[in-house]
């Protein structure tokens, strides 16, 4: 599969480690249920990369499934996260949605889906760390717009909705900031995220999610 | 069926805006013209003319298409009528296949078959309309007759006529036996309440008036109303050609057009895709692709190829000089890869014939040994090494490819066309050849643009056009810019 992914190693990074401008995203490691729905978003306009969608027009589901599950599996350090472009209310800002949301926005903490320690669910919901801050902030702003999308129900275009831009920002570079915990923690905290998923999934009804059901 | 129709070549122009409009104007006159010699007859008085004709009338006041399918095998039980229909949704399901209807008639993301699809042309954009059931916005209320009509002579159910990027230049082809299989089949799929796009022409071209014109000139229905079902063994070429002509449409993309869109069909011209520069369907990303001429050794001809090779090209999308890229990825991945094995032996017949075999048409690439390189072409260092580093990896040192996975530049004809819009999309762009059953997880390439300059891919391209035996002009900075897409990926 790592000749057959070649093509994707041009923006992605060699075995998709993330591109050195800092835009292209990982994707070694991510969960493969998320990569493989990312996938079938920019075949049928969901998401929007001219790039992407024709690299992937001619592929069939079979051979995105595989795509998706080669690169989940690998397993690649993480470089230390860059030091935070902002001012501490702003960081604080970012820490509070991502911990404990904010009730009068109708947020929900980030956390409570993507697991406490943010490196993602298995096998649907991707992990929040690692990623540069232009990345999240574009993705979130692209949610707003509808540039990016999943089949509805789309949750987090909902809670993207909900969120101001300066918060959007606030999340982004706090986000940014934070160091990827190595495996044996990521992988702890998975087990313990699969029974808090079910428990929040109940408690946030109105999120329901058609990427992570 | 004829080979190759008598459609000479009448009008090429440049394709300018003005110009056009001039010719529009010379069209309405030709065809105001046409009518007083009632050469063009409104479509009404063709269709009363040409329905005694038919090889299986159909009744137009049938209440139900049930019915109708069961009244031509009236002794027939009903479970027979009900194993006809079965089998003629079948034929219709892989006719519908074969042809692509639903690549077109399907948005990005959408339902199968409830259209949505923009198809850009140089005159506007005209999108695909909704083939399903329902009643209201698809072809729910259709009959077979409806259905044949605009097959056939391009025209819709209430009258008005078709712009022909629905191809109706090669569905009028397509027998009325046929016809009736493909509407039976669209009638077994799910009813989607879409409603169809009105289109986005320019005017004149969004006029009634301007399809007369443009019909009285160049569109003439076919006038054989049946062909040969299953392949005749001693005529595998008659099947070919129906359904190159016909049912797959390659000429749609692999003939010259003029600069009002209307087919050339020579030999030895192939056509341009997309919106800007004169072509019908609009290729990945707004881009120009180039379908190569069928006719010319230099371009797609298939005529020394062997007749297995073209079979496994149209059903695997991979041959021994390369793979199926671009458009006709897309070709391979939603269609020809599903033609049996007796169909594609038939396109191959037919392609390998006359016409499309002709022995003065362009210099095969992989002929006589050549002078070494040094002898006409000067190696640029700067390029050789951008190839060393982007290229070589996959493409090999000599250019020599990696067999199954990467193609050969040495000798590959799509390196040395004259036209170099696809070898330029192919590395702006990158792609993977299409997953097929044959070839179910295919090998792909990266795409440079963001990579490499405008300078950087002209100087590889020419580096790979003149290197290995390779003879061919080289690539400019400015083919490259002009091939860019305008928006950022």
């Amino acid at each position: 599969m790592a000749e057959r992914a070649r093509a994707c190693a041009a923006c992605h990074g060699a075995e998709g480690r993330a591109a050195a401008d800092g835009y292209y995203p990982r994707l070694a490691g991510k969960p493969a249920g998320y990569l493989y729905h990312q996938l079938r978003n920019f075949a049928e306009g969901r998401r929007h990369y001219t790039l992407m969608t024709g690299l992937l027009d001619n592929l069939s589901d079979d051979y995105l499934h595989a795509l998706a599950n080669y690169f989940s599996s690998l397993d690649l350090p993480y470089a230390a996260p860059p030091a935070a472009k902002a001012d501490a209310r702003v960081l604080a800002r970012g820490e509070e949605l991502v911990r404990r949301g904010d009730k009068a926005l109708e947020l929900p903490a980030c956390e409570r889906c993507h697991g406490k320690s943010l490196t993602g669910v298995a096998p649907d919901i991707p992990g929040l760390l690692g990623l540069p801050a232009d990345y999240i902030n574009a993705q979130l702003g692209g949610w707003r717009t509808g540039q990016r999308s999943t089949p509805q129900p789309d949750c987090m275009a909902r809670i993207a909705r909900h969120l101001q831009l300066s918060d959007i920002s606030a999340v982004a570079r706090w986000l940014a900031s934070q160091p990827v915990p190595d495996a044996r923690t990521r992988a702890l905290s998975q087990a313990t995220a699969v029974d808090q998923k079910i428990s929040n999934m109940q408690s946030l009804k109105e999120y329901r999610c058609a990427s992570a059901p | 069926m004829q080979a190759h129709p008598d459609r000479p070549a009448r009008l090429r122009f440049g394709v300018l805006a003005a110009l056009l409009t001039v010719l529009l104007s010379i069209s309405l006159l030709a065809a105001l013209a046409a009518v007083a010699l009632n050469v063009f007859a409104p479509p009404a008085a063709i269709f009363s003319d040409n329905f005694a004709d038919e090889p299986s009338p159909d009744p137009d006041q049938q209440n139900s298409q049930k019915a109708n399918d069961t009244t031509k095998n009236i002794a027939n039980t009903a479970t027979d009528g009900a194993s006809n229909l079965e089998a003629l949704r079948a034929r219709g399901a892989y006719l519908a296949r074969i042809g692509n209807c639903a690549y077109c008639h399907t948005a990005r993301g959408g339902l199968p078959f409830a259209g949505g699809r923009p198809i850009d042309t140089p005159f506007g954009v005209v999108y695909s309309t909704n083939l399903t059931p329902d009643r209201e916005r698809g072809l729910g209320a259709w009959t077979r007759a409806d259905f044949w009509r605009a097959l056939h002579y391009g025209v819709s159910r209430d009258g008005h006529l078709l712009n022909p990027a629905f191809p109706y230049t090669s569905t009028t082809v397509i027998t009325r036996d046929d016809s009736d299989a493909l509407l039976s089949y669209l009638e077994s799929i799910p009813a989607a309440a879409t409603l169809n796009q009105p289109s986005q022409l320019r005017w004149p071209y969004n006029s009634q008036w301007a399809l007369y014109a443009w019909r009285a000139l160049y569109f003439k229905p076919h006038a054989a109303a049946s062909a040969p079902q299953p392949v005749d063994r001693q005529k595998p070429q008659e099947r070919g050609a129906y359904l190159v002509q016909g049912v797959t449409h390659c000429l749609e993309c692999h003939a010259p057009r003029n600069a009002m869109g209307a087919r050339l069909d020579d030999p030895l011209q192939g056509g341009t895709l997309g919106g800007a520069q004169g072509g019908i369907l609009g290729g990945a990303g707004g881009s120009n692709w180039y379908a190569p001429a069928l006719g010319r050794e230099d371009e797609a001809s298939v005529t020394r190829w062997s007749r297995d090779d073209v079979v496994q090209f149209l059903t695997t999308g991979v041959a021994p000089v390369g793979y199926a890229s671009g458009p006709m990825g897309e070709v391979v991945r939603h269609a020809t890869q599903y033609l049996t094995p007796e169909d594609a032996g038939a396109i191959a017949s037919y392609l390998q014939a006359p016409p499309w075999s002709n022995p003065s048409a362009g210099t095969p690439v992989d002929s006589a040994p050549r002078q070494p390189e040094s002898a006409q072409f000067q190696t640029d260092p700067v390029a050789q090494a951008l190839y060393e580093t982007h290229c070589s990896d996959c493409h090999g040192d000599r250019g020599q490819g990696k067999s199954d996975a990467y193609p050969a530049l040495a000798g590959n004809r799509h390196v040395t066309q004259t036209r170099t819009s696809n070898l330029i999309h192919q590395v702006l762009e990158g792609g993977f050849a299409p997953a097929t059953a044959g070839n179910p997880r295919p090998y792909g390439m990266p795409p440079f643009m963001l990579q490499l300059s405008d300078n950087q891919i002209a100087a590889i391209l020419t580096y790979i056009r003149q290197q290995w035996g390779n003879h061919a002009a080289p690539v400019s900075a400015f083919d490259v810019q002009q091939q860019r897409p305008l928006q950022s990926p």
